[in-house]
């Protein structure tokens, strides 16, 4: 039973979004608040990331939204005196803190327990050593592997072994020097190459077992041991590929019983060996030859597979977990879907759940797209299918590319040979390969020889592209619709294949089935409101409505809310804060919600958070059969992103109501040219700029507008190929990509103006605007405002200034008839205001504004769209008064696991996630905001090298000199050390192509950081984008914009007088000022 | 196309992918994910027409190891889909090409969720499947029949034995074995842990085992009504006492009616991997193999009888043991095959009682 005496506990986040840590963190953390509040446990939590659903002070009783360290959690700890810490649902980030809180005799201090899984079983998963210690102990295999130092021991292994191996070499940096050797002669290479380049000489040695099935088992264990299988799950890729870059179905398709067993047994005897209370995944590598298997790989703690586990079977992972960690048993805790059985049940499917990653190679062009075990992918989508088939193709449409099918993405042109030998390449695009080698008609074994996926995938994939052919060559009849249906392909691409019209399909007249995902099939009754799509079968939606809507004779009117499918760079967990608040927010307004979204990770598919969930692709046409389901009253675009958005027109032209901001205005902040006419008609003004969809009107049109200019496609997320252009050679480069971006639309050039960025998020009923607050940028325009470092209240900007801001933004919103959010984007340029950018939808910053401001946006947003005036909402309208704390967002980048990246800050968004620094001060948030973001402070000054191109060295003036003030030692590249010397700064000259020497100094540390200001050009060879990738692999800051640099030196200072930081929760600093005159 | 009509006159079409013809049977579901192949030869499904809840069913194929006795018992069986490709090292034949060689009519492209909800709604219920389309004509009168089906009393005899053999003579434990259409997992089990085994027909008499000196007895799964088998309970009553006795599934519920409890049908039985039963001592959970459309009635036990498990979804009896007697039986199946292996622990217990209790049985025998 749970444990009476827990009254407090703290929570901690997992911190910034970054690769391999995602929003399947903040769905954790807050289905672990949820069910700790049910348990009326009062809530501290901790998180650095201000994006977050569980930093809402709804969510948790205290939220510290305050660096991750020691020190902070340390401070917060003996200030709030928690009985009970959970350590496991914050991802690797709180397991490694709460460890360091245990071993600091900080938890021992202030008398807070570990709940759930304690640290000693953490550390026996955690530690190489411990871990293969308890393994040998209990008899579970692992790869076998050794450390060693000279050719004599490497052969003495490779004898007792036998080959393959896998060669490892010590402290190298993305595994240069390593490799896979299959005989002798390999080996020898390999481990002589190893250890030369690993620079303490030593390599592991590991027994190969690439090409086995990877296998993993979300199992959850109480303090009873009782010990349950949540999911199992295969990578469709065997090992060799980390799981979160593969792809990925549940349950496994191709273990016999036998096997299945064999390792559900095995999974269980680790987490009860390691004593697991709570809930563990446990990966296997499985012979495909033999029952021989190995485990891989222990993670004592929710991860963002049980995440994608809870969302493919129903069962709540984290909510469970937390129960358990305050005491309960699993069948002491009621099962919430059928209402009558307990948690101690394992989950049965009747349907296949594929995961597909999402990787941000879209974006970064140059990046190195191979995949190996390091994880490259931002996000992932799920799509639910009655058959592995249906979920397979729903999963590749949830994709939200261009094409939405499997063939025809650009590897028909290949010669057979070319493509074969391609298919070796273990990469993002290698699925695409493999289905045009199965058009091709290449022998199904040959095809599972090459790429190691077993012949059951490979058989699956060629029943859709048979389909598609047999599509292309047949006359469409039903029968062969409803095949192509329940194959899910789209209208479209039927139409397409069989060159008929979408009409001459529409008689047809067969329409989607809806399903429930309901954890036991449909053995017992069950009240989940989560569904999937189908075809040729019985809908239970109506079935479900009957039994389980309280007002199903009376029915309340529903909504439907887009989703922001899945977390890349430019459309993150922020996204998923608005759609989740936007539908809890229906539900208290008396309607119902109806969510609809396709990524696993987030709060948003939790269907405890809308009245119905449908875990579909984010595609029209998935989307307009809910809608003929459910009938809404109108659909919400404006909280889901661009993905919502770009989902409008669509909807609009099938009929559907879109509801707040009008479509047209939607359409008219994007067309150029409405857009322009308009700001000029309000007499606000403008960089002078004009769209383009040729390159020949593109080079007249810079003629008048002057280098240097903005390039940038419209409609699409995070500024994706946008630059700033400086000449003619310049933009022919960048035209051509630009307009490879945008589809069907015009590219817009702008004059490119370098003055103070200044943005605003406001809500509007179309008559009154209220803006929560005004924020001003570190950076100066020509970053991503996503990229870039921003203060709230702003700091710099005159009375007189913020007055037309205010003016402008009512005048936008009036004009638009803005119906719930908006959010404008400014540039100061000698003291005049120009607009630059106007987005009639949530922005990446209302979850930040809504906390520092105690502003609820979505739902003062969703009370306007729903026709209500705001000026009811109780916060006045106009400029909101401002808060008395101060607060740095501090973005933060995935470089350590995206190769070939040019860090360098542009105005295409880059980042992955972001931290706040909140404080009394702007210094002190803005120390903190580094601290968040994980730069490191010392008190012994070091190297610093600085390499500017001709148009900063002016502007860096003052910098370098503050730099130097400051105790740093400069060295510098040949231009400019000759320009400080000529200025009186003293300076090592370092040559550019010393980049040996160079990297000698980042890998041995003696490099705080880099100030380097890119060249243009996006060219991977020249010797700036060089130091700046390799900075990157030694974790060196590198600052690309001489204003953030200029912060850094600041955050220094205050970190230089010893400043003695105070950590409170995000509501008491609002107040701040207020309760301090109280003391 | 295929057909399938139920006695609550629904009528489904699907593709036949198994033999050619039409079976009458009691049509029940499974929700296992894996182990299709050993379901198919599970003796206690004879006569009956089962519907897997998974939808991708053959994709591994039929191999030779994995059976749970030599045929099918089962009359029909019905998949959302049948994969057309199978994959596995250890495969033979395709699970189409098994049932069509084992004469099972086999149907896929059916609406499964649908029929299982069907089934749950009406309960466990009369069918039949055919590998034909049908006329109405046919269909009406075939639902007619339908309404008197039942599956005949002596079916137990159809899938034991005919005579008496020995299963792992070198086993060192002594046991007797009745084999009511024992799933061969449970033999597997038992020989694993250094049994001998001595497997009788459902006919043998208490006399004959008690003849000889085993160490204990052992009663099987096996199909049909438990209060069908009056002579089998009797013989059993005859032994109780005497030898320790074990009993799972309809062995379980032959040796509940000897005790004196009664049975009755559950409206749509457990059938499936993932049962969770809790064990009344210690309150642990295990995740149990079941196989049953008869529960023993837990407001009808005698006061000698102990609960020993529980079955979390529906608190139906899952085991309860007479200890003074030597009698412990469970609902479940420890074997699994298919299913969780959380239970084989029962098999240890039971072996070891076999080993060590014997003197104190004979203490027993010796004071009456």
């Amino acid at each position: 039973m749970k444990d009476k005496t827990l009254k407090k506990v703290l929570v901690i986040g997992s911190g910034p979004i970054v690769i391999g840590q995602a929003a399947e963190f903040d769905y954790a953390g807050v289905q672990a608040c949820r069910a700790l509040k049910e348990e009326r446990i009062e809530i501290v939590l901790v998180n650095s990331n201000p994006a977050t659903i569980m930093t809402d002070e709804e969510i948790a009783n205290k939220v510290y939204i305050e660096p991750l360290t020691i020190e902070s959690l340390t401070k917060i700890i003996k200030k709030e005196r928690p009985q009970g810490l959970i350590a496991t649902l914050g991802g690797q980030t709180a397991l490694n803190l709460a460890c360091e809180l245990y071993d600091s005799g900080v938890l021992e201090e202030y008398n807070v327990r570990v709940l759930g899984t304690d640290i000693a079983s953490i550390k026996k998963a955690e530690d190489r050593e411990l871990f293969k210690n308890l393994m040998e102990e209990i008899n579970e295999p692992i790869p076998q592997s050794e450390i060693v130092s000279n050719w004599n021991d490497a052969y003495a292994f490779s004898q007792k072994i036998g080959f393959p191996i896998i060669i490892r070499p010590a402290f190298t940096l993305g595994g240069s020097g390593g490799g896979i050797a299959r005989n002798e002669r390999e080996y020898e290479e390999i481990v002589h190459s190893g250890l030369s380049q690993s620079p303490i000489n030593q390599v592991l040695v590991e027994k190969s077992i690439a090409g086995y099935k990877e296998i993993e088992y979300e199992v959850i264990r109480d303090a009873n041991d009782t010990c349950i299988i949540i999911c199992n799950m295969e990578n469709i890729d065997p090992i060799g590929i980390h799981t979160g870059d593969s792809f990925v179905v549940a349950p496994s398709q191709t273990l016999t019983n036998n096997e299945f067993q064999m390792l559900r047994t095995s999974a269980i005897k680790i987490v009860r060996a390691l004593k697991i209370e709570g809930g563990c995944n446990v990966q296997f590598a499985l012979d495909t030859m033999s029952n021989k298997y190995y485990v891989i790989e222990v993670n004592p703690r929710v991860s963002r597979s049980s995440a994608l586990a809870s969302k493919a079977s129903g069962y709540p992972i984290a909510k469970i977990a937390t129960k358990i960690a305050v005491g309960y048993k699993l069948h002491e805790i009621k099962n919430s879907i059928t209402q009558k059985t307990t948690a101690a049940f394992e989950p049965a499917l009747d349907y296949v759940v594929v995961k597909i990653p999402k990787w941000p190679f879209d974006k970064f062009s140059t990046g190195d797209r191979i995949l190996g075990t390091k994880m490259k992918a931002t996000g992932e989508i799920m799509a639910i299918g009655r058959e592995f088939n249906s979920a397979f193709k729903k999963a590749v449409t949830s994709l939200e590319e261009r094409y939405t099918g499997l063939l025809r993405r650009g590897f028909e042109e290949l010669s057979n040979d070319a493509l074969l030998s391609e298919l070796y390449i273990q990469d993002d695009r290698r699925i695409f390969r493999l289905a045009q080698a199965i058009y091709n008609n290449n022998d199904i074994n040959k095809l599972c020889a090459i790429t190691k996926i077993d012949k059951w995938f490979i058989s699956k994939i060629k029943e859709i592209v048979d389909l598609e052919h047999e599509l292309t060559k047949s006359k469409l009849s039903k029968e062969l619709y409803l095949k192509a249906k329940k194959c899910a392909f789209l209208d479209e691409e039927i139409a397409q294949l069989t060159q008929s019209t979408i009409d001459s399909i529409k008689k047809f007249n067969i329409n989607a089935a809806f399903r429930i995902v309901d954890t036991c099939a449909s053995e017992f009754e069950a009240a989940t409101p989560y569904f999937y799509s189908t075809y040729g079968e019985e809908c239970e939606v109506e079935e479900f409505k009957e039994k389980y809507s309280k007002d199903y004779k009376k029915p309340k009117e529903n909504i439907l809310v887009l989703g922001s499918g899945p977390i890349r760079i430019g459309q993150g967990i922020e996204f998923d804060y608005c759609s989740v608040h936007a539908s809890l927010e229906l539900i208290k307004n008396g309607y119902e919600s109806i969510m609809v979204n396709s990524n696993p990770e987030t709060l948003s598919t939790d269907f405890d958070i809308a009245t119905r969930l449908y875990f579909e692709p984010m595609n029209a046409e998935y989307i307009m059969n809910i809608i003929k389901k459910e009938n809404p009253k109108g659909v919400l675009v404006q909280f889901g992103g661009q993905t919502a958005i770009n989902l409008a027109e669509k909807l609009s032209q099938e009929g559907v109501k879109i509801l707040g901001t009008s479509l047209e205005s939607i359409n008219a902040v994007e067309d150029r040219k409405v857009f322009e006419r308009l700001l000029k008609e309000l007499n606000i003004p403008q960089p002078k700029g004009c769209a383009v969809t040729s390159t020949t009107q593109a080079l007249n049109a810079v003629k008048e507008l002057n280098y240097p200019v903005l390039v940038r496609p419209s409609y699409v997320i995070g500024g994706r190929g946008m630059q700033v252009v400086y000449n003619d050679d310049e933009l022919l480069t960048y035209i051509s990509e630009a307009f490879k971006f945008s589809n069907e639309h015009p590219v817009l050039i702008d004059q490119y103006l370098e003055g103070q960025e200044v943005e605003l998020d406001a809500i509007s009923d179309g008559r009154d605007i209220l803006i929560p607050g005004i924020c001003e940028h570190i950076e100066r325009a020509g970053v991503h405002s996503g990229d870039s470092m921003s203060i709230y209240p702003s700091q710099n900007i005159s009375r007189k200034n913020e007055k037309i801001l205010v003016q402008y933004a009512t005048k936008i919103a009036r004009k638009l008839n803005i119906k719930g959010l908006m959010n404008i984007q400014f540039i100061i340029k000698d003291d005049k205001v120009y607009v630059i950018e106007v987005n009639p939808r949530a922005s990446r910053t209302v979850p930040i504004m809504s906390k520092v401001t105690g502003v609820p946006m979505v739902n003062i947003a969703l009370s306007a769209i729903l026709g209500k005036s705001i000026r009811r909402a109780g916060y006045g309208v106009g400029l909101y008064k401002k808060s008395n704390l101060v607060s740095v967002k501090m973005p933060v980048f995935s470089w350590q696991k995206l190769n070939r990246i040019d860090p360098a800050l542009a105005p295409e968004m880059k980042s992955t996630g972001e931290v706040l620094g909140v404080d009394t001060t702007y210094k002190k948030a803005l120390y903190k905001a580094f601290l968040a973001g994980g730069y490191k402070f010392s008190k012994s000054k070091q190297r610093v090298l600085v390499s500017l191109n001709d148009h900063c060295k002016k502007p860096a003036l003052p910098i370098i000199k503050k730099l130097f003030k400051q105790g740093f030692f400069i060295m510098a590249t040949w231009g400019t050390h000759k320009f400080l010397e000529k200025n009186g700064i003293p300076s090592k000259m370092i040559e550019k192509f010393m980049i040996d020497k160079l990297q000698k100094r980042m890998k041995n540390g003696r490099l705080s950081f880099i100030i380097n200001t890119p060249t243009t050009g996006k060219n991977s060879q020249n010797s700036g984008f060089q130091i700046r990738t390799i900075a990157q692999m030694y974790n060196i800051p590198s600052f690309t914009s001489i204003d953030t640099a200029n912060a850094f030196l600041t955050a220094y200072k205050v970190f230089d007088r010893s400043t003695v930081l105070d950590y409170d929760t995000i509501n008491n600093y609002r107040k701040k000022k207020f309760l301090d005159i109280f003391k | 196309m295929g057909t399938l009509i139920l006695q609550d006159s629904t009528v489904l079409k699907g593709s036949s992918f198994g033999a050619i013809g039409g079976f009458e049977g009691e049509i029940v579901f499974n929700t296992s994910m894996t182990g299709y192949q050993e379901i198919l030869t599970d003796p206690s499904y004879a006569k009956q027409i089962v519907v897997m809840t998974y939808p991708e069913i053959g994709n591994y194929g039929i191999n030779d190891f994995d059976f749970e006795s030599d045929d099918p018992s089962l009359v029909g069986f019905v998949v959302k889909n049948a994969c057309k490709t199978y994959s596995h090292y250890k495969a033979r034949e395709s699970l189409g090409d098994y049932l069509k060689s084992k004469n099972i009519i086999a149907l896929e492209g059916v609406d499964t969720r649908s029929l299982v909800k069907k089934i749950r709604e009406f309960g466990t219920m009369s069918a039949f499947i055919t590998s034909n389309d049908v006329d109405n004509e046919f269909i009406k009168n075939k639902i007619e029949e339908l309404q008197t089906f039942k599956i005949k009393s002596d079916i137990v005899l159809d899938v034991s034995p005919k005579s008496r053999y020995i299963f792992n003579p070198q086993g060192q434990i002594n046991l007797a074995f009745i084999d009511y259409g024992a799933k061969r997992g449970i033999l597997q089990s038992l020989a694993k842990r250094d049994c001998r085994i001595t497997v009788y027909p459902a006919t043998v008499e208490a006399k004959e085992i008690l003849e000889n000196d085993y160490d204990a007895l052992f009663l099987s799964n096996g199909p049909g009504d438990p209060a069908d088998c009056t002579f089998q309970i009797m013989q059993i009553k005859q032994m109780m006492g005497k030898i320790p006795i074990f009993g799972i599934c309809l062995g379980y519920q032959l040796l509940a009616l000897a005790s004196g409890a009664t049975t009755y049908k559950l409206k749509y039985g457990h059938r499936g991997a993932n049962h969770p039963v809790i064990n009344l001592e210690n309150n642990k959970v295990m995740m149990t193999s079941q196989n049953h459309g008869y529960a023993v009635d837990v407001n009808n036990i005698t006061k000698f009888m102990r609960p020993t498990y529980k079955n979390l979804n529906d608190d139906t009896l899952e085991g309860f043991e007479i200890s003074s007697l030597g009698v412990y039986a469970v609902q479940f199946h420890p074997e699994a095959n298919p299913g969780p292996e959380d239970a084989s622990i029962i098999f240890d217990e039971w072996v070891n009682i076999a080993k060590k209790d014997i003197d104190r049985i004979n203490e027993v025998k010796n004071e009456r």
